[in-house]
Order: C-alpha cells, then structure tokens, then sequence
C-alpha cells in the first residue's frame, strides 16, 4: 500500500515565507490537487516533492507496505511534468525516450518507447526532431517522458496547459489509469480540473497559509 | 560491483551518445571551440613569422591555445543543459555520478577531437622540431584528461551563474595552475627529446593531478548539481 506524506513543508526566498507548515497524506488511488492564486508557490511546492529543490524546512516521504523509500532513490518513484521541465530539441521524440530508458538503466526496448508515444498520440511524429513539435505536442511527450518508469506516484504541474480537448481526454485517461496503481498530485488554477481530479485539494493563499478541503 | 560498474558505464554511454548526436546536430561547441583554437593558431603562427622559438616558447604556446580553446569549449556541456531547461529531465533520471562520468567522457573526446586539429596545424604553421613524439602524445593525454576533469565540475557550477561561460577561465585557471605548469614543463622535454624516465617526475604530478581532480569532483559533484 502507496502512503505519501507531506510533513511540515516550509519554504521561504531570502526570509520571505513561500507557504509554511504544509501537512497532507495521501494514499494510493487519490489525487490530491494544489490550486492557489499566482505566486503561491504550487510550483514550488511540485519541485519540493520531485526532489529539484530543498524545502526550508520539513519532510516528503512515500512508504510503499510500510517501507520508507530512500530519499536518493525518489526519482524511480517520481514521474514529473512541468512547464519548467524541457527535453531535447535536437533530438526526436523517440530518441528523447530511449535515451531516458537508457540513462536510468532501464531494460525497455524500442517498442516499449513507441508504445508510449502511441499512448500520447504521438507516434506519427515519433521521428521528428522535437524542436519542430507545436506546445501542445511537447506537452504530451512530456508525459510519456514522465510515464516511462511506471512511477508510484505523478506530480502534474499545469497538465492541461497548451493542450487540445483531445489532450485534455489524454490527461484525463493518465490520471484514472496512475490512480489504479499509484498516487498523483497535480496543481492548477483551473476550477474545472479542481472539481475533475481533486479526491483531496490543497488550497494555498499569497499569504503562506494552506486550506486543505 | 561488476554489475554495478557495467550499469554506470553503460548509462553514462547514453549520456555521452545522447550529448555527441546532440553536438553533431547543433555544433554548439565544436564551434566555438574550433573557432577560437584557429584563430589563436593563425595568430600566434602570424606574430611569431620566420623567428625561431625555443621548446619552453612553444610549449607554452600550445597549452596557452589548449587552455583557453577548452574554456571556450567545454563549458558548454553544462550550460547548454541549463539554458534550454533540460536540466530537470536529466536531474530526474540518472544519479549526479552518471552525470558527471557522462560529461566527462564528452569533454574529454570533444577536447581530443579539437587537438586532433590543432596540434597538427600548430606542427605545419610553426614547425617545432620533436625529439620524442610518443612522449608528447603522452604529455598531451594526460595533460587533457587533467582539463577536462577539473573543467567538468567548474562548469557545472559556472552554469548556475549568471554570467556563465566568462566565469570558467577565471575560476579554472588558478586550480589549473599546477596542471599547466607542469604540462608545459612536460611538452618542453618531449620537444627538446628527453626519455620517459627523465620526464617521469611530470608524468607522475599529471597522473595524480587527474585521479585526484576526478575522484574529488565525483565525490562533490552531488553538491554542486543538487540545488
């Protein structure tokens, strides 16, 4: 049983506290969503979890049948998907994909990556340099990308942005299909994904402070 | 052990394939790198003319070419990364020792490409007389796998600057100091044909120098990639 815990997760620019104290679990098969105004660091709070940058204080674990994973280990559980997260321009979707498999010592073949890139709708476009792709293509290599370990747990920032309603049913299908066999946590500002994903919401104000509904 | 060492290797291959198609692709710093080495080339053969130059001049020309071609060049791996944003997807997929390694061996190979060129065209433009060439070839490897391994980390760091790439000379140089001294120390008796024993005391400062960077740079690599 997947059990993700965010302890007392604080974070400050230079004494300037982003959110504080931030306390929420969330188990496998649940989506928990953060939604916020500008500048309330949903963002932020997605790179803590991902392990890109270190809160200023508190603690993130997933603990899979009661056993802590390591902290260095957390990239093999992690899936991630950002407006900040680029892959590689001179190279095509298919060799952005194989590359990954390579670099994290995985077994998966060339099918496996044109399997995903089916699962993204991308398959026509699979041997096209990734700098001639549109916004809303790149969105969706991005999950592929996040997609390629099978990750417990899914951190979605902005997942609908730049997307088509067929893009749209695309994430949508992601996220029930990641529930079945982990967690995800995704932020957004858009009511209409508030109401879709969030089995729990995490609400953050300007001020700092957190809701949880 | 065996499998873990096979497993390394075998990422930071994809790192070095994924870098070197990239390269091929954009010759984002085969160019600058190639571009300043034969510019200073050409500059040096043009000031120097028909005077003759003694080995230490020449030894110290050509380190001087190598240092500053490598700093032009080899920062580019990191900032590159940092510039386009893709230093997310590859923090979240492999180990910062991979990453290194990876870098490394790029470097290292982009480097030996760039004086594949140049050392020849510095023989055929300033025509320096070589006493013992395998020697020099030593001098110059050792010399070069030393560079790349201190430049590595440098411009990992470099690359979180703002200023980036006209940082790396400036904090290279004095951590390079040693290696450059005693690689043009090493080069002057190559040309002035002094054995492998004679130049011992050179091989053994470069070798060290190179295991030490390495190993200090792996062990500090995860603190200066990590945020």
């Amino acid at each position: 049983m997947l059990l993700i815990e965010l302890q007392k997760i604080t974070k400050d620019y230079n004494g300037h506290i982003i959110f504080s104290d931030i306390c929420e679990t969330l188990r496998e098969g649940s989506c928990l969503v953060i939604t916020g105004p500008n500048g309330s660091g949903k963002t932020t709070l997605l790179k803590i979890l991902a392990g890109l940058i270190r809160p200023a204080s508190g603690k993130f674990t997933i603990s899979v049948d009661g056993t802590l994973l390591a902290d260095e280990n957390r990239k093999d559980y992690l899936g991630f998907v950002s407006p900040d997260l680029y892959l590689y321009e001179e190279l095509t979707a298919l060799e952005n994909l194989e590359f990954f498999v390579k670099v994290r010592g995985l077994a998966e073949s060339e099918e496996y990556c044109l399997k995903l890139l089916k699962k993204v709708q991308l398959d026509k476009w699979g041997g096209s340099l990734v700098g001639t792709y549109s916004t809303g293509m790149k969105q969706r290599l991005k999950f592929a990308y996040a997609l390629l370990h099978q990750p417990l747990l899914l951190l979605l920032d902005e997942p609908g942005a730049n997307l088509d309603e067929e893009g749209q049913a695309l994430v949508q299908e992601i996220i029930s299909q990641q529930k079945e066999t982990g967690a995800v946590i995704l932020s957004t500002n858009d009511p209409a994904e508030v109401a879709r994903y969030g089995d729990q919401v995490l609400k953050l104000d300007e001020a700092g402070r957190c809701f949880i509904k | 052990m065996v499998t873990r060492f096979l497993s390394w290797t075998r990422q930071a291959g994809a790192l070095l394939n994924k870098d070197f198609k990239a390269e091929f692709r954009t010759k984002y710093a085969l160019n600058s790198f190639l571009m300043f080495a034969v510019t200073t080339l050409v500059i040096v053969s043009f000031a120097v003319g028909p005077y003759y130059l003694d080995p230490v001049m020449h030894a110290s020309f050509i380190w001087i070419i190598i240092f500053f071609s490598a700093m032009a060049g080899l920062a580019r791996a990191f900032i590159k990364e940092q510039e386009r944003g893709t230093v997310y997807a590859l923090k979240l997929s492999t180990t910062p020792e991979i990453i290194y390694l990876g870098k490394f061996c790029f470097n290292l190979l982009l480097l030996l490409l760039v004086l594949l060129v140049i050392i020849p065209f510095y023989f055929f433009f300033l025509s320096p007389s070589v006493g013992n060439p395998l020697l020099l070839v030593v001098v110059l490897l050792l010399g070069s796998l030393g560079l790349t391994g201190t430049t590595t980390i440098l411009s990992a760091i470099v690359s979180k600057a703002n200023v980036k790439g006209n940082l790396l000379p400036v904090l290279a140089f004095p951590v390079l100091l040693p290696l450059l001294i005693t690689s043009i120390n090493g080069t002057r008796l190559a040309l002035e044909g002094y054995t492998f024993g004679e130049a011992s005391s050179e091989l053994r400062v470069l070798s060290s120098f190179f295991v030490i960077m390495t190993t200090v740079s792996l062990l500090l690599f995860n603190y200066v990639w990590e945020d």
